[in-house]
């Protein structure tokens, strides 16, 4: 926010890898029935809806799977900049008539690229909902990648990289995926390097519009005032003209290497510690377990074993976190930590201890009592409190195969985790040494 | 999320003076049109009273989902320092969850997380805030607890003196890690030569880890009263539930207080134009920004913030900006450039706009570039045109606000906190919609001049730009 004079108390530090860590559990006894339709068109395009009339705006959200997975090692940044020129001009109407016609249509309209997956968001005033329906397949279908915002964009992302070239946080980022992820195009960062960015021409941006944006590879989430009939006319009308098969490349497993330890020397007050371990995918059928093991470590925001030791007991840094990264091709499990420099070595001989005493022992029944409750109730309140958070979880259920049932299974799910099955976990994923990244001043 | 669109949700949240009970212009496909009316122009129907002890209670109803926002706001920030005690107002924010006499350390965020509650709290200059989002069945609770630690904290040496270290981690995590945000203090100390606004918020290094648990307290006692306090209620839940709820729980705190008015030191009249400039090793590309000291929602004049907040669009909020067309589009000489302002304030405001070259351009052609975009503003005014859509953008953010019943809380508890009414906000739409190319170019020619500012540049240590 642009608002720098308002502090929260404790940063969230939710890193969201894949739409999945954010997808958790429902109570199921305080849920009013989110009720989730299917939609199919006549054209055979289907659609998650979740019809509401309270407030007269709707809420969309797509996904394309195949993000950056798709680019070629040197055209590193292409599907990020791909995301940035939907909306810069599409069929007859350029760049600048395009941002002001999506301004007086009251619409938000926005792409984004991740390493998994191509994603779009609209949302609009149920009255102007056509016309915004009809930006939508404009961008999708028909951008123009005029030079003038090409350049735009390209100039826009260099600065941005060129500004992050000696942020710390950046800098360990990169650090861990390069050690962890070696040759897998996860080891590379979604927004590119400088030398690609410049690089990349009109005709790579072209090409992966054309393989990346088709309709065998496209999910969508739909929330708001809308009925189903009107939806499924809609949906032949705006994907409609999108190519059949998505040209896909195949993407390899990536096998972790975890272990190694790096230090990036950077005047700096306060050191920048991440650590990375194994982890699992989110299909994987101890998904469920490894989740509730990492609240318990480092992911229950206040509360967490880390949480209490680093921060609470010792003063030792603002956050502390852990999280499971799931991507499709890959697990782990990531956590962080940013203290003064000289308390950097003992900062983190606490954070491996705790690592340690949990692969060693597991939580106790009573943490994970608490996390169960914690992650089932904590579903709706986080997750389906605003049009577009449900839209987004539509997409998410469809990505995943989760089942359309899933918001109200969700809960029996965590239910089933034994304390057995928390400890195989911690034993599983945390037994050895992690990638251990640390960017501070010399000495530290 | 493209930085396009994270853009325009930021400002949507950033637009703290908005909302409800409405009857604005066009929002339709015709541009111009008037609106179709009804179904659009709906806002939540929102109850306010005061308990007899002073504490206001505003409920704002949201029964889309089984989900409650609850917030506690007072009316305190870090303008309401002692001078020497910088950071104690956000200092004691991080102690309020140290617990109570009856109420262990720990255990009132523990009740959130078992629920699976979210919670949180913050400071700024003009006030501080907490609030849990929670299921509408553990609200009562949620008032028991904050009403409890409204005059029942504890605080202990071995509670206190770690979360001081922690508050100088975060310190160093936000601005001592960072050369824009040094560079951001130094620009805010500048502009106010009188006014505490010219203090972070987060206090200066050297205050803060001098502050200690009696100031803590003696703030505490000062200014955490139920009259110098209002609740936000906002989600499934009705308005009488939540007054029977607030009478049992606020209701039973004494006044502790009487904080009185709120009057900070004023600024004297700008007389000079001022420069910050910071380079540092650490930054790898520059960046260019200047504010203006300008009336908010609270000091100016009738009508004046709400051409300001117009102003703001069409100089610097969207890619249809005048700073964004020429600046990133025509002249390429900036990767990025924008401006806004910053409304909602107890004392006098800021008006920003800022740039970052693009490569090989220097921070001296942006100057002059963006001083050329000012004085053509200024020389031929703004059209009806420009107006309208500002206008028009300004009221989407209104509508998609009530997408969030935690915005709405929000933008109700910060604006009451600066001395607005809930009149005043509900009938903010209908006055920006009033807004003329006139009342425009006024406050343009009023507020933009450079002796109210402070330019501030970034750079790289070496090879200067």
């Amino acid at each position: 926010m642009k608002n720098l004079i308002s502090i929260p108390v404790r940063a969230k530090f939710i890193a969201l890898l894949g739409l999945i860590v954010a997808l958790i559990v429902l109570p199921v006894t305080s849920v009013k029935a989110v009720e989730i339709q299917t939609v199919t068109s006549p054209g055979g395009i289907t659609a998650l809806l979740v019809e509401d009339y309270t407030v007269p705006l709707i809420a969309v959200s797509m996904a394309f799977n195949g993000g950056a997975t798709q680019e070629n090692a040197e055209k590193e940044g292409l599907a990020n900049i791909l995301s940035s020129l939907l909306d810069e001009g599409a069929g007859d109407i350029k760049s600048e008539e395009f941002q002001l016609k999506l301004d007086d249509l009251g619409m938000e309209l926005g792409f984004s690229a991740g390493y998994d997956s191509f994603t779009g968001r609209l949302k609009t005033l149920r009255s102007s909902r056509n016309e915004a329906f009809d930006m939508l397949r404009l961008a999708l279908t028909k951008p123009r990648f005029d030079t003038e915002p090409i350049e735009r964009m390209r100039a826009a992302q260099l600065s941005i990289l060129q500004n992050s070239l000696k942020k710390p946080q950046v800098i360990a980022g990169k650090a861990w995926r390069k050690s962890v992820f070696g040759d897998h195009p996860y080891a590379r960062s979604v927004g590119g390097t400088i030398e690609a960015v410049k690089g990349l021409k009109r005709d790579d941006i072209v090409l992966l519009h054309k393989k990346l944006l088709a309709k065998d590879n496209l999910v969508i989430g739909v929330v708001g005032a809308i009925s189903a009939k009107e939806l499924s006319v809609m949906l032949d009308v705006v994907f409609g003209d999108l190519p059949a098969k998505a040209e896909l490349k195949p993407v390899a497993e990536a096998k972790l290497n975890v272990g190694t330890t790096q230090k990036v020397e950077l005047k700096i007050p306060q050191s920048i510690i991440r650590v990375v371990f194994d982890g699992l995918k989110r299909s994987d059928k101890d998904f469920y377990a490894a989740y509730l093991m990492n609240y318990v470590l480092g992911g229950g925001s206040f509360s967490s074993r880390l949480y209490e030791e680093i921060r609470e007991k010792r003063g030792l840094a603002y956050g502390v976190y852990t999280y499971l990264g799931t991507q499709d091709h890959a697990g782990f499990i990531g956590g962080g930590t940013a203290t003064r420099a000289d308390r950097a070595d003992e900062t983190l001989k606490i954070l491996l201890a705790e690592v340690e005493r949990m692969a060693k022992d597991g939580p106790t029944k009573e943490e994970l009592e608490k996390a169960k409750k914690y992650i089932t109730g904590s579903y709706a309140i986080s997750n389906l409190d605003t049009s577009g958070k449900i839209a987004s979880v539509l997409v998410a259920i469809q990505r995943e195969n989760l089942g359309i049932d899933y918001i109200d299974k969700r809960a029996e799910y965590i239910a089933a985790v034994t304390i057995e099955d928390t400890r195989r976990m911690a034993r599983k994923l945390l037994s050895n040494k992690p990638t251990i990244v640390i960017v501070g001043p010399k000495g530290s | 999320m493209s930085h396009k669109l994270r853009r325009a949700f930021s400002r949507s949240l950033a637009s703290v003076l908005v909302v409800a009970g409405f009857a604005f212009a066009s929002q339709g496909p015709a541009f111009g049109e008037q609106a179709k009316a009804g179904e659009e122009s709906k806002g939540p129907e929102t109850t306010s009273f005061t308990l007899k002890n002073g504490l206001q209670v505003v409920v704002i109803p949201d029964r889309r989902a089984p989900v409650v926002t609850h917030m506690i706001w007072y009316r305190v920030g870090s303008a309401d320092e002692k001078p020497g005690k910088s950071g104690i107002a956000h200092y004691l924010e991080h102690l309020m969850f140290k617990g109570t006499k009856t109420v262990p350390a720990g255990v009132f965020s523990a009740k959130v997380a078992e629920i699976g509650g979210q919670e949180n709290a913050f400071t700024s200059t003009d006030y501080t805030g907490y609030y849990q989002k929670v299921s509408p069945q553990a609200l009562e609770e949620m008032m028991r607890l904050e009403a409890d630690r409204m005059s029942n904290l504890v605080l202990t040496d071995e509670t206190v003196l770690p979360e001081r270290d922690v508050i100088q981690e975060e310190r160093r995590s936000r601005t001592d890690n960072n050369p824009g945000s040094q560079l951001g203090e130094a620009v805010q100390a500048a502009l106010y030569q009188n006014h505490p606004y010219g203090i972070p918020v987060i206090g200066w290094q050297h205050e803060v880890q001098a502050l200690t648990k009696e100031d803590a307290i003696e703030f505490y006692n000062k200014y955490y009263t139920p009259n110098n306090a209002v609740l936000v209620v906002a989600g499934d839940v009705s308005a009488d539930s939540v007054k029977e709820m607030a009478e049992k729980t606020y209701g039973k705190v004494a006044r502790r207080a009487e904080p009185g008015l709120r009057r900070r030191p004023q600024e004297p009249e700008p007389k000079a134009a001022r420069t910050v400039s910071l380079s540092d090793p650490r930054v790898t590309s520059a960046s260019w920004q200047r504010t203006f000291l300008v009336p908010s929602y609270t000091t100016a004049k009738p009508g004046e913030a709400e051409a300001l907040d117009i102003l703001g669009e069409i100089l610097g909020g969207s890619s249809t900006s005048r700073l964004y067309k020429q600046l990133v589009k025509s002249a390429k000489l900036a990767a990025s450039a924008g401006g806004y302002y910053q409304g909602s304030a107890l004392d006098d405001t800021r008006f920003m706009v800022y740039a970052t070259p693009r490569q090989g351009v220097t921070l001296e052609q942006i100057e002059v570039e963006i001083d050329k975009v000012i004085t053509e503003l200024l020389t031929n005014g703004v059209s009806e045109k420009e107006v309208a859509r500002g206008i028009n953008r300004q009221l989407k953010s209104v509508i998609f606000s009530r997408d969030s019943q935690s915005t709405l809380a929000r933008i109700y508890g910060a604006s009451l906190m600066v001395g607005e009414t809930i009149e005043d906000i509900e009938q903010w739409p209908s006055r920006i919609s009033k807004v003329t190319v006139k009342d425009v170019n006024a406050v343009a020619r009023k507020y933009l001049k450079k002796i109210r500012s402070v330019t501030g540049y970034l750079r790289p240590e070496k090879n200067r730009s």
